[in-house]
Formats: C-alpha cells, structure tokens, sequence
C-alpha cells in the first residue's frame, strides 16, 4: 500500500496534464509531438503541485470488490500510439525505443505472400518516420506494396491469472493484487529480472533509472481512485476497454459478453485477463 | 557517463523490451563456475566417499578448488543484480514458488559444508603448522585450529567420520546446486530453447566434465610448475572420467535437440533459422565437434592404443582444455543464445557485446579469474599436493 501512496502523490500532478492530453486527442489535434519537452512539463507540474489533493476514494478503495480485466478490439485500433505516448508520460517510463508498458503491432499481408510483416512503434524505420525516439507513429513504409491486410494489435502486460512472473520472483516484490492486477514494489524488487525471462509477452522490462522491473499495472494508481487506465482515457476509437467483471454493466463485461474474444499464448497456462476481438492466426 | 543500457539489434520482430538484454555474461559466468564447483566436488568425493585411491592425488586439491571457486560463485550474481543491497530480501522473506528464492539456501548450505569439510581435510596441516609458526602466520593457523589440537590415532578417525560423512551430503548439496541452476532455464517456458525437462540433467552432467577437465589441466599443470612427476594413473583415472560423462552430456544434448526439432513446436523456424547462422560455429562446431566430439575422439585413441607416459597425460590435457571451452561454450549459447531467439518467435537478437561497465566482458572475465588467484594463495596456506604435505609431515 505503501507503493501505492507514493504512486498516488507522484501522479496527481500529471492527471490534470493528461486530462489536456486526451482532450487534446479527441480534438483531433496532434497536441504533443515534442515528446522531449513534454514530459519535463509535467514532471515540473508534478514538482510545483503545492499538495497533493486528498484521495479519500483511494482509501475506501476495496480490492475484495472488483475484478478487473482489459479488452482490445483489434478491429478499432487505428495505430494512432497516443496510447503509448500516454502511458509514457502517464507512468514515467524512459523515453526511447527499448522501454513500453504498452506498444502497438501492426501486421501487414502483403500481395502473395502467407507470413506478415510486422513491427511495432519501436521499428527503427518507424522511429526515423518519427524523426525521434520520443514520439511515436507507424511510417507509410508499405505505400508501394500492394497490402492483401492489415491490423494493428495494442500490446500491454495480461495480468495473467497464473503470472509466470509472480510465479518466479524470488523475493514476491511482484505479486497479484486480489482484484487481479499483477504489480510490483518498486522498492522490495532486487533486480534480478527472472520475472523479464519469465514472461512470454515480453510485457516486463528493466527500468534503468530505478534499476528494477517494470511493467504495466493498468495504472493502478489511477483505477483504484475510479479513472481509467491513460491508453484507455486516450484512445480515440475506443479499440482499449476496461473495466470491473464483478460489475455486469461495465463496459468490460459487456465487450466480454458481446464479443468472441480470445487471449495470446493461451499455450503457457498463463491464462491472461486482456481479451481481445479481431487478431489474426500469426498475432502471438 | 555510461549509459544505462546498450541495446541489441535485431532481425524480424521482437517484442519493444526485448531489445534490452536481461542476462548478459555475467549469467553465463555463473552456471560456468557452480558446474566446475560440482565437478570438482565430484571427484573429491571419488575418493572421500567411494575409496577410488588413484584419485588421492587431487582429492584434496579438488576440495580446496571447489572452496574457492563456491566463494565466487554469487559475485556474478550480486554484480548483476539492479539492488544487489536487497540481495538477502531473497533470504529473509523468500517467495517459495520461485527456484531462485532456493540460490541463498543451496549456496549457503553448500559453502558451510564445503568449508567445514576443507577444515577438518586440512586440520592436521592447521595443526603442525599452529605449533612450529611464529608471529603472525603462526597466530592465524592457531586460530584456524579452533583450540583443537588433538591429532591422535582417535581424534584422526575421528575426523575421518566428518569427511565421509560431509562427502556424503555434498554429493547432493553440489549436485543440487547446480541442477537448481538447470532447473532456473528449463523450467521458463517462455523460450522454447530453454524450456526442457532435460536441461538440469544436462547441466549437471556439464557440471560434472567441466569440474573433472579443471582438476585434470590444474593438476598437470601444478605438476610442471612444481617439477614433480605427474601422476600418471590418477590422470589416467580422470581421463576414463571424463570419457565416460562426456559421452554421456554429448547424448543428452543431442537428445534435447532431437528433441525441439521434432516436436517442431512454435517458433521452431526461428530456431532453425538461429542454428544454422548464428549458432552455426559457437555450437555445432566449438560446442560439439571441438568441446565434445574431438575431446571423446582423442581420449578414445588414447585408451584404445594403450598409450602411456607423457604422450597419455598430454593427450588427457589437451582434451581436458577443449572440455572446458565446451562447456563455456554451451553456457554462453545456452544464457545468450536463449535470449537472442525473439519470445515472438518471429525475430533474432544481437547480443551486445560490452568491454566495460558492470556486466561487460572485462568484470565477467575478472569474476572468472579470480577464483583461481584465491587458488593460487590457498594452496600456499593449506598445502593441498601428498608429496607436499608427506615433506612437511616428515
């Protein structure tokens, strides 16, 4: 709970500057393309906050209640990466092509051929489309190519319900929450990233500043106060939902209802809690 | 400033994170000194618990070795380590589901058996040398006596009972540290090239060749460095050793890999594709036909022809060298080789190869050599060779 304190007073400051950042998104215009200046704005309004604002919700929050889980309509998904963008400013993750606590495939058939292309934001083709690491976008790179089909898929951590990675922590400074998130204390974590080799998403990562693992947490700092996940608040199309399963009005719930949905690597055992609609046979 | 990471390059499609490598050479470094631990270990007890007398010469040089090297083997770890400071959380409050919360226990275990059976090994040396030492030298052996000087006919059966007996424990405690270590790769099925039932068998038998290769070049090589005869048939004996495990770890890998290539699960093309480029030189050929095949080649003509004297102990070194450079070998494609076949199954990674920095070539080759400097000065303070220990006890 301690981590998650902390979470909370380092975030609040930034939850008004992503407001503007969604806001921005369903405006249509491309508010933030200068990556490099934009998070050191909202570190600096995280630092000039005078207080943080109390969290009384935070403190009634029961995790005994909800159950939460995620749900990707891959069919919605545009490739716009103001997800990952959000999630970068949002949870502070390093700012280069090697870090993601959510990231966005594209697969691509072209004419003829059975195997797709794909790649990820972190393409370095996509990234000199960009122009720098710290922005985001898919290039064109197919524009000669006569395309059979193609989709994009959001990738983020599963929060699985039998975590490999919880699994082979070897101190439990990662561990399942009751009400299905799958985080890490940051300040418990030794590092040794078995918890990285465990996964079969290559949803983890090494945070080189903190020096421990680090991954999505669906931002738990901000659904335990009743928001939603920054890729969720941001996404302009709706391809990310989330929600409480133990709610059968929540938006989650119903994409689960309305939807054939299916999990990635079911193979593993690990049983993920992000269902998606609309991926291909080769989407693993 | 150095920076905080250096990314791989890659082919195909890898996951954005996995650019980062987890485990570099520090982690191949690692199985490679707890298998030469095990080894050594191994055959220490070939004499100590099964009375294989032609093994005496190096059976207390083998104890002392492992000793040594033991000490070392968490450096690797710590080094890697992103808090090495909470290093114990992993102790103290162990998650009991992780192999790898069982590194603290296995290791610690094994360090105090292996440390008290080095005492009571060395004990009558400890002893001779507390009393007829003066100064300083003469204080740290009567200290390392811990008050006991009894060297009787008792006393020394004694004692006898203490090292069979922790022999007897070590073989498991040894083997069970490095089979944990198998265990920490096979038992991750997030790469299928780790992910094999076999592979703390095949650790193990690795373990056993490498430790047995070791005490072969360092014997022999003390051995020209002090200028006394090699011991011929003791050579001889670890040659046979050797020839049979190395067979043995040569079968077993060629089963693991029969084994991925005809289940041909998911992923295989990429394997296939890794094999045949990348791996193509490191494995087939330093791995199997330099490290394995040749070493089993030259060591069957040795036995076959019957040949004896320097050409035998020569021939057993040599392939005791090309053992070694096996399992390193198998070590490394195993630890990097793992991480550069893409979890996507789609794509191949570079390793990044660093001199400098925490966990570059130049601190991983420095945690492998300096086991063998602590070597070098122990076998000063507790004489480990008979003809040695005869001259003083004379």
């Amino acid at each position: 709970m301690d981590e998650k304190e902390k979470l909370e007073k380092q975030q609040a400051g930034r939850r008004a500057f992503l407001g503007c950042l969604g806001g921005a998104v369903a405006g249509g215009a491309v508010a933030v393309t200068a990556g490099s200046v934009l998070p050191k704005q909202a570190l600096a309004a995280a630092a000039t906050t005078p207080e943080s604002p109390p969290a009384p919700a935070a403190k009634a929050y029961d995790p005994t209640k909800h159950k939460w889980a995620f749900g990707v309509d891959a069919t919605k998904c545009i490739g716009c990466l103001r997800c990952v963008e959000a999630c970068k400013l949002e949870n502070e993750v390093a700012l280069d092509a090697h870090h993601f606590r959510t990231w966005v495939e594209r697969y691509v058939y072209l004419d003829g051929e059975d195997t797709p292309h794909v790649d990820s934001q972190a393409d370095p083709v996509n990234i000199a489309a960009a122009g720098t690491e710290r922005d985001y976008r898919f290039s064109n790179r197919y524009k000669d190519e006569k395309v059979d089909k193609a989709f994009f898929v959001p990738k983020l951590c599963n929060h699985c319900t039998h975590p490999a990675c919880v699994q082979v922590c070897p101190t439990g400074a990662t561990f399942k929450t009751e009400d299905g998130a799958v985080v890490i204390d940051h300040t418990y974590c030794i590092g040794c990233q078995y918890c990285v080799q465990a996964c079969p998403y290559g949803a983890r990562f090494f945070n080189p500043e903190k020096r421990v693992t680090d991954k999505c947490t669906w931002c738990y700092h901000r659904i335990t106060k009743g928001l939603m996940p920054a890729c969720v608040e941001v996404c302009p199309v709706s391809a990310r939902v989330f929600g409480d399963r133990n709610d059968k009005e929540s938006t989650i719930s119903k994409f689960l209802a309305d939807n054939r949905v299916e999990v990635l690597k079911p193979e593993t055992g690990n049983a993920p809690n992000v269902f998606y609609v609309g991926i291909d046979k080769d989407v693993s | 400033m150095e920076a905080l990471f250096t990314p791989a390059a890659f082919t195909g499609y890898t996951y954005p994170n996995e650019t980062v490598f987890p485990w570099g050479v520090l982690i191949v470094v690692y199985p490679y000194l707890t298998g030469l631990v095990a080894g050594a270990f191994t055959v220490s007890s070939l004499y100590q618990v099964f009375g294989m007398q032609r093994f005496k010469p190096v059976a207390h040089f083998a104890l002392l070795a492992s000793w040594c090297l033991m000490l070392f083997v968490p450096t690797p770890l710590l080094l890697h380590l992103g808090h090495p400071e909470r290093a114990f959380n992993a102790v103290f409050t162990p998650h009991w589901t992780s192999a790898m919360a069982m590194f603290g226990y296995f290791a610690g275990f094994y360090i105090l058996l292996l440390t008290l059976e080095t005492w009571f090994v060395f004990r009558p040396h400890i002893v001779h040398q507390a009393q007829t030492l003066k100064g300083l030298p003469g204080l740290f052996y009567r200290v390392l006596t811990l008050g006991s000087y009894d060297l009787s006919e008792k006393a020394m059966r004694y004692d006898s009972k203490w090292i069979f007996a922790l022999a007897v424990t070590g073989i498991p405690a040894a083997h069970g540290l490095h089979g944990y270590v198998g265990f920490l790769f096979g038992s991750l099925k997030s790469r299928e090239w780790w992910s094999s039932d076999l592979m703390p068998v095949i650790f193990l038998f690795s373990a056993i060749i490498s430790g047995t290769s070791l005490l072969i070049v360092l014997y022999v090589l003390s051995c020209k460095l002090r200028r006394v005869p090699v011991d011929v048939d003791c050579v001889k004996g670890m040659g046979y050793t050797l020839w049979g495990f190395v067979m043995f770890t040569l079968l077993l890998e060629g089963v693991e890999f029969a084994n991925i290539v005809y289940k041909g699960r998911e992923g295989i093309d990429m394997i296939m594709l890794f094999v045949s480029t990348r791996l193509l030189i490191p494995f087939f050929v330093v791995q199997i036909a330099i490290g394995a095949a040749t070493p089993i080649l030259i060591l069957s003509f040795l036995f076959w022809r019957g040949v004896a004297g320097k050409a035998l102990v020569t021939g057993i070194t040599v392939a005791g060298c090309l053992v070694l450079i096996n399992v390193i070998m198998m070590r490394f494609n195993v630890v990097i080789g793992g991480q550069e076949i893409a979890k996507t199954g789609k794509g191949l990674l570079y390793y990044p190869w660093e001199l400098l920095g925490r966990e570059g070539v130049l601190a991983a080759a420095s945690v492998l050599i300096a086991p063998f400097l602590l070597m070098l000065l122990m076998v000063r303070v507790f004489p480990p060779w008979e003809d040695e220990t005869k001259a003083l006890s004379h």
